[in-house]
């Protein structure tokens, strides 16, 4: 005796969080049931595991018909064949786009072609999320920057209205999408400790500042690639560590801001001009996009890296880097005050997210 | 040329890509209607297009109109090849035909393909101008509205009920012709949904006809079905009854005032000797037994009948059934006698009607006087090979036989009329049983006779509330003649008349019914084994088997009533289901504890061999068991009869000396028939015989039968007797469940076991589903069972949880017994209120002991209850001597609206939904809310057929996407007319087809409704509150 069939469709949609997230993180029904009866659902209204079994079922095959309209969120409103109350569409979406920060470090800067999905699997050995909840994550991003990829106006906004995501979410996604276009590498041994959140600070700092949209909200291009023009100019700020007599000035400048006021103030003053090569180096090679991947690896190699063996504090690192953007406006050879200020404020705050163990 | 409908084809979106190069669509649209076709441009390069067509104009035949829906073909252009269709939509016009319903079809629709299912939708609007006016609408039937609901529809009010319509129409079935061979399943399948949707225009238009002949302008009750019968071909029949309807006038009141009631009570009032009653004497019959069935099998002409619960077998075959029991020959020879009688009295309006039948299953108070028992015939005929044309008056001829067996069943009840009546089938092969049951009962004639219109006018309130709480359960047959030893007493409530000691029906439960606690649902379920044969020997075996079914059900249902001491069912469908192999019959029911009849007695268990101590010790454990069991449900569902009294009340267990034999039986003995037939005669309590293995597993079913968890009720009726706060969260559903049984030798037992856990489990699994919803109520619950193929069990189930308020239930526990379903507690106080219209003082006074009534003791209920009766029957007669004239009057100063009494229980209705929820329900109303208008009936057909199973999901994923698709094409339709929810919902049909093998499978389903504007009452309290202060006004005034 066997259940050839068993359906249970109700007028308005009929679902479990709790099964929701289960489906979307990868179990089969059978594993989902099991978690449900671990998870003491059993103990609610007289249930066995057939029970269990054909309710897990029913939602399943809800979620798969679902899937389709999910891809585009915006159907899902205006949909026929389900009938879901506003707040349950919005629930479904969220959870749908949701992803596991540990797999999305994995893949974040990669391209999201078929050659990294194939890696999937190793991504799913590696961080213990499911084959198929990577799978899902991944075309989510895949999905998300396809859509975006060609559309003018400011990133997060775009997200947020053909996906119909929480603001947070769509921030998120404006990230991986950003780090997705340009590539940067977040893979080294040496960025590992970076989490996903300090990323996505980053690229939402860049977003909000280097890339076009973010100098002229009018201009009608995208928040998905750098200001080409803005690269461009980095270049002259090369005489901050070409010109010895400015690089001498702006290094007592900032020796004397900081006297006394920290610890670290010798090592501070003997690595000033590594440093200062360092940062300087950096935005003046963003013209190759070789070096715009390297950007983070650049950060910590030329920057955190000597910091952290001089054992400076955040407080630390804070006041150096404050003094060493000011510093150059007092500087009177320097003109590319514009420049440095678009360039300095969002180092400082990427440096400072990412100064941490 | 009587009209001209219009068509506007607006735009698509969401088509699927039919072109697989380009990841786009060329879209163009067919419109076709008649045999005119319109076309629309192409628009080239899109899924989201935009036609905007003209409009498209097609002038008609009012016939036409009614018959032929408008058909939307989507198309992809293709320069080279054929155009390839993507889907279609099917627009029955009908609701635009009437001139108080839609005005305007407009909105998306799902384009729907019967290979691949919606895709796309596709927005159209649709108007119908017509030309003449209504009353050269004769040779069609425009303007004859049509309702499932089985009740007299919110606002309006009936001014007569002119009786029972019946109509079938017959084809050839597209899917059986030859031609179908050469076209493809979609050409098929599209034929044959095209044909339906055709036959039953026709037949919609052929039964508005009959109902314009009578006199009606409308349909209530309206049920229409379909059967495949294969190479025979296709039926779809209808029944219904046909009112003339009224619409309230004031639009914020949909409903009359209770104040002519008492007229109509003067009839049924309690208080009344049955001998003074005109009717009393038209009810005498030598045979009387509260439930009459029988079958027959045409070809063998071998007839029984079996009236339950004291089971009756009358066979008038002698050749093939040994005589069993008593009562044979009950119902053709009386009726000639009985006709006589009859006639004598003032019913001849409603004689001389062919078939006194009512599909309605709720009546407005003062329409039902008594009510006899369920009354139920099935015949198994096979059918004809090959399709003749002059079908359907063998069809006819054969429902024609079962009408007039229902007719002669009742009659033997002592009543002339059959309410909550239905007819449905089932069909194997060639093999058809055709089955129909009601209720037997009798009908204050004053609402039938047409010569008495003003009067009938007047009485009509639906939803008047009368005071005689126990009135339909007094016997219409006459005590002194009962061919069958069933137990009356004196009515607890009135003490004047007789009452059974349980009672069937069909019907919902009276609003006005006295009860205590709180409804179940009951179900009794049976398989039974059959060999498998051929033509009339296999006819022949399902007839035999067919009485034995009927009597086992009956004897669970008995005992399940027992159970959960109780004495009353309502809504009692039973349906037998012939498989190649086997018989289904599934008897659900909500059981109720009527406080108008006597307490129920206990079960008793009794073993055969005295001696064996073992068995004696095992007899007690299951005694103990029984009794403890009862004494559980009797908690669970607060029953708590007010009046104890000296009179025999049952205890749990009878004194060993009175014991009568046996409730269960075996098809075998006769002899063990007859005996049983005394059983219940004399005894409260049943007893159960542990004779053998049978009996010991019947006993453990009995007891393992699961109630609901804590916060659940489940009925499936109309409304749950004893919950009355309803909120306003509902979830309407539809589960299908399929069993394949492996074992090819299963016994009865083990396939009764396999049956019960099969429907057993379903109600589990929706008690979990909606544990979100508690405290709720899965009302209406529907079961159909069929045996799709050998080895095959498929159980279909609609109905919809309900949340209610818990706190409040708990609170009043005084109004109970007394206030009735979801609408009636404010009517029902409203009653005396206008008994006594004359002096306010009284009002409240005598409101005041209508509520004291159930919950007070025994004595004083009594008494109560007779000065209470006193006054009323006074103050009827005032009323009715006086003039027609002051009650049309006052009519008009009536606006005591069920939705006002909604409201005051609704308080708490849930936050605002968005503008575009549909909401569906198998029950007449939604609550928290008011339907202000009805839209027309929606009733459509679909067929859905695959090629990849496996790639669907197999046939869980195949049909639980066609299920979510019909519901997305109702709600379509329903908002497109302007309606935002569907009442009396129902899914008529669910026939699945499979062959994994081939990885195929085709699913058939039909349903119904009513689509309806509601308002939320939260939004009417304004209005609500000033209509109550001119009621008050009002009666002051009377």
């Amino acid at each position: 005796m066997t259940v050839e069939l068993d359906v249970f469709v109700g007028n308005t949609i009929i679902m479990s969080e709790e099964v929701y997230q289960l489906w979307l993180d990868g179990y089969t029904v059978n594993d989902a049931v099991r978690v449900r009866m671990e998870g003491g659902v059993l103990d609610e209204f007289e249930a066995n595991t057939d029970i269990v079994l054909s309710d897990t079922m029913d939602q399943y095959r809800t979620f798969q018909m679902c899937e389709r309209l999910l891809h585009s969120p915006t159907k899902l409103a205006n949909q026929l064949l389900f009938q879901i109350p506003p707040h349950r569409q919005a629930t479904l979406i969220e959870r749908y786009y949701a992803f596991d920060d540990a797999f999305v470090r994995e893949v974040l800067g990669k391209k999201l072609s078929k050659g990294t999905k194939k890696d999937l699997d190793d991504i799913s050995a590696k961080t213990g999320v499911m084959l198929k909840s990577c799978r899902r994550q991944f075309d989510n991003f895949k999905r998300v920057f396809k859509v975006v990829e060609e559309l003018k106006g400011p990133l997060v906004e775009n997200i947020r209205q053909h996906f119909l995501l929480s603001d947070k979410l769509a921030r998120d996604y404006a990230a991986i999408v950003f780090f997705a276009n340009n590539r940067f590498e977040t893979g080294k041994r040496k960025l590992q400790y970076l989490t996903f959140q300090d990323l996505a600070f980053c690229a939402g700092q860049l977003i909000n500042n280097w890339t076009v949209g973010a100098v002229d909200n009018m201009v009608e291009d995208m928040d998905v690639d750098l200001d080409k023009e803005f690269l461009q100019e980095l270049k002259e700020l090369k005489v901050l560590i070409t010109d010895k007599d400015l690089l001498d000035q702006h290094k007592s400048l900032v020796c004397t801001a900081l006297r006394g006021k920290t610890k670290a103030f010798n090592e501070m003053e003997a690595n000033f001009k590594n440093l200062s090569r360092g940062l300087v180096n950096i935005a003046t090679k963003l013209t190759n996009t070789k070096d715009v991947r390297d950007f983070f690896i650049d950060l910590v190699e030329k920057f955190i890296e000597p910091c952290r063996s001089d054992r400076w504090t955040a407080a630390d690192m804070k006041l150096y880097l404050t003094h060493y953007t000011n510093s150059a406006h007092i500087l009177d050879t320097f003109k590319h005050q514009v420049v440095w200020d678009r360039y300095m404020g969002v180092i400082k705050s990427c440096i400072f997210k990412m100064y941490h163990d | 040329m009587p009209g001209k409908l219009k068509a506007k084809i607006v735009a698509g979106r969401h088509l699927p890509v039919m072109d697989r190069a380009s990841d786009l669509t060329d879209a163009f649209v067919e419109v076709k209607f008649g045999n005119t076709t319109f076309k629309t441009d192409v628009c080239p390069k899109s899924l989201n297009p935009q036609w905007n067509s003209e409009w498209f104009k097609f002038e008609v035949d009012d016939e036409d109109l009614q018959d032929e829906p408008l058909q939307i073909t989507v198309l992809d252009h293709d320069t080279y090849s054929a155009n390839d269709a993507i889907g279609k939509v099917y627009i029955d016009i009908d609701p635009l035909l009437y001139s108080e319903a839609a005005s305007v079809i407009s909105g998306w629709f799902p384009i729907y393909d019967t290979i691949h299912g919606i895709r796309g939708e596709i927005n159209v609007l649709v108007k119908v101008e017509l030309f003449n006016d209504l009353n050269r609408f004769r040779q069609s039937s425009c303007g004859v509205k049509f309702f499932c609901t089985t009740s007299i529809p919110k606002g309006y009010r009936a001014a007569i009920v002119h009786g029972f319509v019946e109509e079938l129409v017959v084809n050839e079935d597209p899917e059986y012709q030859w031609i179908d061979r050469i076209r493809t399943p979609r050409a098929s399948n599209e034929a044959r949904q095209r044909l339906i949707f055709l036959m039953s225009g026709e037949l919609q238009r052929k039964i508005g006809l009959k109902v314009l002949e009578m006199g009606g302008n409308a349909v209530v009750g309206y049920l229409q079905c379909f059967d495949l019968e294969g190479e025979s071909g296709l039926v779809v029949r209808a029944i219904g009854t046909a009112c003339t309807l009224e619409k309230l006038s004031s639009g914020s009141s949909t409903h009359t005032h209770p104040n002519t009631a008492p007229a109509s009570n003067a009839c049924n009032s309690p208080s009344k000797d049955g001998k003074e009653s005109p009717l009393a004497h038209g009810c005498r019959s030598t045979h009387n037994s509260p439930v009459h069935s029988a079958c027959s099998s045409q070809r063998l002409s071998q007839n029984f009948s079996v009236s339950v619960p004291t089971l009756i077998f009358t066979d008038t075959d002698l050749s093939l059934t040994p005589k069993t029991g008593m009562g044979s020959g009950s119902m053709g020879k009386d009726a000639g006698p009985l006709k006589t009688l009859l006639r004598q009295q003032t019913q001849t309006a409603l004689e001389q009607r062919e078939f006194p039948f009512f599909t309605l299953t709720s009546f407005p108070s003062g329409f039902l006087l008594h009510v006899g028992g369920v009354v139920s015939a099935r015949s198994v005929k096979l059918l004809d090979r090959i399709h003749n044309p002059d079908e359907p008056e063998t069809r006819d001829a054969w429902w024609e036989e079962i009408r007039q067996e229902i007719k002669s069943h009742a009659k033997a009840l002592g009543c002339h009329a059959v309410v909550g009546y239905s007819e449905s089938t089932s069909i194997c092969e060639e093999v058809c049983i055709l089955s129909a049951s009601g209720t037997a009962a009798i009908l204050n004639p004053r609402y039938m006779r047409e010569g008495c219109l003003d009067i009938a006018g007047s009485d009509h309130r639906f939803e008047d509330p009368s005071p005689s709480s126990c009135g339909f359960c007094h016997i219409p047959y006459d005590e002194l003649n009962m061919p069958f030893p069933a137990q009356l007493t004196y009515c607890f409530h009135c003490r004047r008349q007789k009452v059974p000691d349980v009672l069937f029906t069909t019907i919902d439960l009276p609003s006005d019914a006295a009860i205590a606690g709180k409804g179940c649902f009951i179900q009794a379920r049976l398989c039974r084994l059959k060999k498998k044969a051929q033509g009339e020997v296999n006819a022949t075996a399902i007839s035999n088997l067919l009485p034995f079914m009927e009597y086992e059900l009956h004897t669970q249902l008995m005992n399940k009533l027992k159970l959960r001491s109780m004495n009353a069912l309502f809504g009692l469908s039973i349906q037998i289901s012939v498989g190649e192999n086997m018989l289904l019959g599934l008897a659900s029911a909500t059981g109720v504890y009527l406080t108008a009849l006597p307490a129920p007695g206990g079960i008793q268990i009794a073993g055969k061999t005295p001696g064996d101590l073992n068995n004696e010790q095992h007899i007690l454990n299951i005694q103990r068991r029984i009794n403890d069991t009862i004494a559980k449900n009797k908690e669970l569902y607060e029953v708590n009869p007010p009046d104890l009294t000296e009179e025999v009340v049952g205890s749990p267990i009878p004194e060993p000396r009175h014991r009568s034999r046996l409730f269960r039986s075996h098809s075998e003995s006769s002899d063990e028939l007859s005996e049983l037939d005394l059983s219940h005669g004399k005894k409260d309590a049943f007893v159960l015989e542990v004779d053998d293995t049978d009996a010991v597993e019947d006993i453990h079913s009995l007891l393992t039968d699961a109630s609901p968890p804590k916060g659940f009720h489940s009925c499936n009726t109309e409304t749950m007797p004893g919950i009355y706060n309803w909120t306003s969260a509902l979830q309407m559903f539809t589960s299908v469940r399929v069993l394949r049984l492996s074992n090819a030798n299963l016994t009865n037992q083990a396939l009764n076991k396999i049956f019960t856990d099969l429907c057993e489990n379903l109600l589990k699994s929706f008690y979990f589903k909606l544990r979100s919803m508690v405290p709720c109520c899965l009302s209406h619950l529907n079961f159909s069972v069929a045996v799709p193929e050998e080895e095959l069990i498929q159980v279909a189930v609609t109905a919809v949880a309900m949340t209610f308020d818990k706190d409040q239930t708990q609170e009043k526990p005084v109004e109970k017994p007394i206030t009735k379903g979801c609408s009636e507690a404010e009517e029902q106080l409203q009653f005396p209120l206008e008994l006594c219209a004359d002096s306010s003082s009284v009002n409240s006074q005598s409101s005041s002991k209508i509520s004291g009534v159930p919950e007070s003791s025994n004595l004083s209920t009594r008494d109560r209850c007779s000065t209470w009766l006193e006054l009323l029957r006074l103050k009827a007669h005032t009323i009715r001597r006086g003039s027609v004239k002051t009650i049309s009057s006052l009519e008009h100063s009536s606006p005591i609206t069920e939705g006002r009494s909604r409201l005051l229980r609704s308080s708490r209705s849930f936050g605002g939904s968005s503008v575009s929820v549909v909401k569906m329900t198998p029950l007449s109303f939604l609550p928290g809310t008011r339907i202000v208008k009805y839209l027309g009936i929606i009733n459509m057909f679909f067929i859905r057929e695959t090629t990849s199973l496996r790639e669907e999901g197999g046939v869980s994923g195949f049909l639980h996407s066609f299920v979510a698709e019909v519901f997305a094409m109702v709600r379509a339709h329903v908002a497109a007319l302007g309606g935002n929810a569907v009442v009396s919902y129902s899914m008529k049909d669910c026939v699945l087809m499979e062959n994994p093998n081939k990885n195929q499978c085709q699913c058939l389903i039909n349903v119904s409704g009513d689509a309806v504007i509601y308002i939320r009452e939260t939004d009417l309290e304004a209005i609500a509150s000033t209509v109550a202060l001119s009621s008050t006004n009002s009666d002051g005034a009377t």
